[in-house]
């Protein structure tokens, strides 16, 4: 008892008892005590000045957080649809056999607990596993066997790295020490090739900060994590907006299934990430800037804490940076926990506030009102990287890059059925037929492009190119071959997004639900011709009446593989004959009240 | 020409729609002009006699009656409206669906406040309908061509409907009658 108000204390106190930090409290209790329970609800909401409600309603909302303690080793398996494609159906029975414990479960002596995650950001080197911080990627049944004998004599997943090889670059760096690949497979001039240090950053301090904006506004750079609003106007309104404090925010919590791109930049350009949000920082006049960090990549944070503090020492944050006066910045990390909704601008706010990953109302925009109220431009990590170039480059040399309005490259995390996954670098522009071929991709069906809240193309759009103004897509593109169901598949992504909607809007919270029933229906061969036309009207209500990104999206699974993959449903829709829902199981219905009665139901 | 017949069921309701059709008031004369009234508890009807041009539903399906009725009207019926709130979301019985069903006679019949019933017993006879595992709304039964929502729709919101389906012309509701906010 003592032991936990102690400890709860004290961590409230490392975090200045400041309930806008309640991630950070929350997360470290969690890691310290394995869940937190009722009683450590109410002391950190007694060490914060808050509700309990406030501090409960972090707790159950992410998928990382729990107040039922949870083993000492949390093993979360991927069941994103590449991981299926993968075969992670037969590691999963075998981590669950080796185990003894179901998915949801915790060993009785309270060591191991066994959990399905949402895509870990691991797609090209799928089946993958999140253990504790440890990731384990490209496992097989006898893999995983060895995971877990291992863990059995050492139920420290930290311990383990040295165990799976390290990977490529700075996956074997002393602080990451992860068997994670790169696969980095085209590499261009923008991100991906060679990268002069900070020479960006010196460049933007010798310009005033409007100039900094003038010159990423005509690189006419878009922002790179999907909704592709131009970067120049957004710091624009940023800086032009009133109030003192400023920040600059940068969304790492790539959590769109099949997207893993600014996990290779976080690990392979950590600097020029961080010298573009000083740049940041210096165009709009913000003094802090925040990473918003996925949980699922905490295995980073060490390395990324060192390339801060190292930065630090080289006066590149700080105080009076590069001997600039005046120009004050630094960068905090704040960790996610494990909820895709936080990819979503206003939610990230929310999270970096300590609260619920809710969204929030639009207007006002976070360049108006954002974190903590203030001022606040978001943008992909992706975005920051190009900004560090821009500066040091010019604008025209980017927009020379790239096709029309959409300048510079795109990084493309590319998966499922192609030989060669991993991350390229294309400049804007690039074919849709010409990419299948680079990356060895055959028999092929379909793209899912900017992942499952992007859309679904069929071989009749493979001569259209990755661009904004054609296929506009946040970087996720997986290929499945002529072997796959896609209504299987559609089916799989919109439980997915039942999974993750905050449950806010009605029509996203419920509407998903029925969506992916429908999908179900069909898939038991149950599906009628008139069920295409409900989901449609179904979809569009959900795209209308969600208020952020997550519901205007959601319905596309369905949406698009009903319009791109029409003859596939109609090769299963039969009209029903007599007027019933097929859907219906008497049967199963009574059976509940026939075990009670202890009779049968005279009616089937 | 004979006249369209229309007929009428409660299931897991509370009669309240059934309620606001009488409140129709004296266009009751008028509605029995236009249509006869076949299985109905209006005219007190247990079985279909002939082919019904509309079916009005009221309630879910909470036993294994509702479904056996609410089958019957579709297969006699041309059109099936779900009438009120029970019949299109499940209403107030459903609100039992988050218990098991074993829970909810225990309470209602062994261990709630107030229960007198000195034998402890569930009352189980073959002429009570099983309960289903929980309260369905109709559509999800059968196929419900038309929903009137409303706790109950009122009056004018049914006869307006009614005529509408009875004379084949387009169905205007004024706002004020299909909003519950």
């Amino acid at each position: 008892m003592k032991n936990l108000e102690k400890a709860v204390a004290k961590i409230c106190a490392e975090y200045g008892n400041d309930r806008t930090r309640m991630m950070d409290i929350v997360r470290a209790v969690q890691v310290k005590f394995g869940g937190v329970d009722n009683e450590a609800i109410d002391l950190i909401a007694a060490r914060t000045g808050t509700h309990r409600v406030e501090v409960e309603s972090v707790v159950s909302f992410y998928a990382f957080l729990s107040q039922k303690p949870k083993g000492h080793v949390v093993i979360r398996l991927c069941n994103d649809v590449v991981d299926q494609m993968k075969g992670v159906q037969d590691v999963a029975k075998t981590l669950s056999t080796k185990l003894g414990i179901g998915f949801g479960e915790t060993s009785s002596d309270g060591w191991f607990s066994l959990e399905w995650a949402p895509c870990i950001g691991m797609c090209d080197q799928a089946p993958a596993a999140l253990v504790n911080d440890l990731m384990v990627t490209n496992l097989t049944t006898e893999k995983a066997a060895e995971l877990i004998r291992a863990l059995k004599a050492n139920p420290n997943p930290g311990q383990l790295t040295a165990k799976f090889g390290l990977g490529e670059g700075n996956n074997a760096h002393e602080l990451v020490q992860s068997s994670v690949q790169n696969n980095i497979k085209k590499t261009g001039e923008v991100l991906l090739g060679d990268v002069p240090a900070e020479a960006g950053l010196k460049k933007a301090l010798q310009k005033s900060p409007e100039e900094v904006i003038a010159e990423v506004e005509a690189s006419k750079l878009r922002g790179r994590g999907g909704a592709g609003f131009s970067t120049g106007l957004k710091w624009k309104f940023t800086r032009g907006a009133q109030g003192q404090d400023k920040y600059v925010l940068c969304n790492a919590d790539e959590g769109e299934p099949g997207t893993f791109k600014d996990r290779v930049l976080l690990t392979e350009r950590a600097d020029l990430l961080f010298e573009g949000m000083t740049i940041g920082g210096y165009a709009i006049g913000a003094a802090t800037g925040i990473l918003y960090l996925r949980g699922e990549y905490n295995y980073l944070r060490p390395f990324l804490e060192d390339v801060l503090q190292k930065r630090r020492d080289a006066r590149l944050l700080g105080a009076d940076i590069l001997g600039k006066a005046g120009f004050n910045f630094d960068i905090r990390i704040q960790m996610g926990a494990g909820a895709y909704i936080c990819g979503e601008e206003t939610s990230l706010i929310s999270s970096c506030e300590g609260l619920r990953g809710d969204p929030k109302n639009r207007p006002p925009f976070p360049p108006q009102q954002g974190y903590l109220r203030k001022p606040t431009s978001v943008n992909n990590v992706e975005t920051f990287c190009c900004v560090s170039r821009i500066l040091d480059k010019g604008a025209a040399w980017f927009a020379a890059i790239g096709s029309g309005k959409s300048t510079g490259t795109k990084l493309l995390s590319i998966s499922g059925d192609c030989k060669v996954p991993g991350v390229y670098e294309y400049p804007f522009g690039v074919k849709i037929r010409d990419l299948l071929q680079d990356v060895g991709a055959e028999n092929t069906q379909a793209l899912l492009i900017g992942g499952p809240s992007g859309q679904f193309i069929g071989a009749e759009s493979f001569d259209k190119t990755i661009c904004y103004d054609d296929l506009a897509t946040g970087g996720a593109v997986v290929i499945f071959n002529k072997d796959r169901d896609m209504i299987h598949i559609a089916h799989q992504y919109m439980e997915f997004f039942v999974e993750e909607s905050c449950g806010y809007c009605t029509p996203c919270r419920t509407g998903n639900v029925l969506i992916e029933k429908c999908l179900r229906k069909i898939l038991d061969g149950q599906g009628e011709p008139e069920d295409i036309a409900y989901l449609q009207q179904l979809g569009n209500t959900v795209k209308k009446g969600s208020r952020c990104g997550l519901g205007q999206t959601s319905p596309n699974p369905a949406l698009t593989t009903i319009k791109n993959f029409r003859a596939a449903y109609e090769a299963v829709l039969k009209p029903a004959r007599d007027g019933m829902q097929p859907t219906f199981d008497l049967k199963a219905a009574v059976s509940d009240a026939e075990e009670l009665a202890g009779r049968q139901s005279v009616s089937h | 020409m004979e006249k369209p017949r229309i007929a009428t069921a409660s299931l897991a309701g509370c009669f309240g729609c059934h309620m606001s059709l009488l409140d129709i008031d004296d266009r009751i004369l008028k509605l029995i002009e236009l249509v006869e009234f076949d299985k109905s508890p209006v005219d007190d009807i247990k079985n279909f006699t002939g082919r019904c041009a509309i079916g009005l539903i009221e309630g879910g399906c909470c036993n294994e009656e509702n479904v056996h009725v609410l089958k019957d009207f579709r297969k006699n019926c041309d059109i099936l409206v779900s009438v009120g709130e029970c019949a299109i979301m499940g209403g107030l019985p459903a609100l039992r669906n988050g218990i098991p069903l074993k829970e909810c006679l225990e309470t209602a019949y062994i261990n709630g406040t107030g229960v007198y019933n000195p034998s402890g017993r569930i009352p189980n006879s073959e002429d009570i309908p099983l309960l289903l595992n929980k309260v369905y709304p109709c559509h999800e039964i059968v196929k419900v061509d038309y929903f009137l929502p409303g706790c109950p729709p009122p009056a004018d919101t049914i006869w307006e409907a009614c005529v509408a389906l009875l004379t084949n012309k387009p169905l205007d509701l004024p706002y004020e009658l299909i909003k519950y906010d």
